[in-house]
């Protein structure tokens, strides 16, 4: 986990301070990352709607491993127990994924 | 679990003992007259009289698993292959079916060829979906994949019986279940043509090839197929892995039954909010992990399956 110091937060107000002043509240930063967790063989949230440019970080939170897969799109290695796999969409579209191991296991990117 | 009499006194040191003993061991199955059948829980005396071709089951080692539900999986490994040399009669030979590694690491396969070995018996493998997973797949290709069709399924002859294992953890889809793919579907039509309907089948791979729970993948999506091509067959006996629990049908001629792991529990279906592993007290682990033993005896109907927890 990352934790947070003094400074970081000195940091992170500044840049949301200042976003908050030159864009609508309502756009996201195309910077932003986003997380999406494995609990209990399901992707929290099971569907993310991001700017394009934005990285999503997935981390799996399970005793058991899994993937994340998109096909033709994206594919990340097996995640043990709290591994981390990280992609950038630089692309608008619905990204379908799933995990290829318990194959019930689905989540949807939308990238807009 | 039952037998075990938990008086006032507290459990001694010699009966904790005797249950560390047992377990995690694998399933007893006996073929009698085509049909496999389960013995129930096998003890010494019914494996001693049992007769017949007998050959065993385990399932599920996930070697290299170490989380709560079951920080040495090796251990227990080690446990129901101690159980399997202490049996008064010998089988002639055993099937896992799958996930042998929890990673698929080379490691973690040579540590569970390392105890699994020491039965000295004959083994057939099929993968679970945790004995693909390193990179190139080539882990358990190398070491069992030899000899075998596309995937890894193969089949071969034993006591009179015909015995097909099958791959169902390789190309799965979004959404979907256990998959064993036109390739092989067709390869098992021909594998069978010809064959005469007398000839009792045994079925065996990763996730069951029934539906038990399709909520949580516990399914094979074109399972029904394989079926089609059995269905005439006198005596059908599906054996399967993946869900760490005992659970058993029967449907016309066909029995299936899935075997308990070596490792850890997984929940009953829908009892939690996932199948992840199951922690529960250590006390009472090893009644929920076994091997099963199946005994077939020529003539007579029935193939007879028992299931043996580590500790029961």
């Amino acid at each position: 986990m990352k934790t947070l110091n003094r400074r970081d937060f000195g940091v992170d107000f500044g840049l949301t301070l200042a976003a908050a002043i030159l864009l609508p509240a309502t756009t996201a930063r195309a910077d932003d990352n986003m997380e999406v967790h494995i609990d209990n063989f399901v992707f929290q949230p099971a569907e993310l709607k991001i700017k394009v440019g934005t990285t999503v970080t997935w981390t799996n939170r399970d005793d058991i491993p899994h993937t994340v897969v998109s096909a033709g799109k994206f594919r990340s290695k097996t995640l043990d127990t709290d591994d981390k796999f990280s992609f950038t969409f630089t692309n608008a579209g619905d990204y379908k994924y799933f995990c290829s191991l318990h194959p019930h296991m689905t989540g949807m990117i939308k990238v807009e | 679990m039952s037998g075990h009499d938990h008086r006032e006194d507290g459990v001694s040191r010699r009966k904790v003992l005797e249950c560390m003993t047992w377990a995690g061991t694998g399933v007893l199955w006996t073929i009698t007259g085509g049909v496999p059948r389960s013995l129930g829980i096998i003890d010494s005396a019914q494996a001693a009289t049992a007769p017949g071709m007998t050959f065993l089951q385990i399932s599920d080692s996930h070697v290299g698993f170490d989380k709560p539900a079951n920080p040495n999986a090796l251990g227990t490994l080690e446990e129901a292959i101690n159980k399997i040399n202490a049996m008064p009669v010998k089988p002639s030979f055993m099937i896992h079916t799958g996930d042998i590694t929890h990673l698929s690491k080379a490691a973690e396969f040579d540590n569970a060829e390392r105890i699994i070995s020491q039965s000295k018996l004959d083994v057939h493998y099929v993968p679970g979906e945790h004995d693909f997973l390193d990179e190139e797949v080539k882990f358990y290709r190398e070491r069992y994949g030899r000899g075998t069709k596309g995937q890894g399924w193969y089949s071969f002859d034993a006591g009179g019986v015909h015995f097909i294992g099958l791959v169902n953890v390789v190309d799965l889809k979004a959404g979907g279940l256990g998959n064993l793919g036109a390739e092989q579907l067709a390869w098992l039509e021909d594998d069978l043509r010809g064959k005469s309907k007398s000839t009792p089948i045994v079925l065996f791979a990763h996730i069951p090839l029934w539906t038990v729970y399709p909520e949580w993948g516990w399914g094979t999506e074109d399972g029904g197929r394989a079926l089609e091509y059995v269905k005439g067959f006198g005596s059908v006996t599906v054996l399967n892995g993946h869900i760490h629990q005992v659970m058993q049908k029967v449907e016309g001629n066909v029995t299936f039954h899935t075997a308990r792991s070596t490792a850890f529990p997984q929940p009953a279906p829908g009892a939690a909010p996932s199948p992840g592993p199951m922690k529960v007290e250590d006390a009472k682990l090893r009644a929920m992990l076994g091997v099963a033993s199946v005994n077939f005896k020529q003539n007579e109907q029935r193939l007879a399956i028992i299931d043996t927890p580590l500790q029961g």
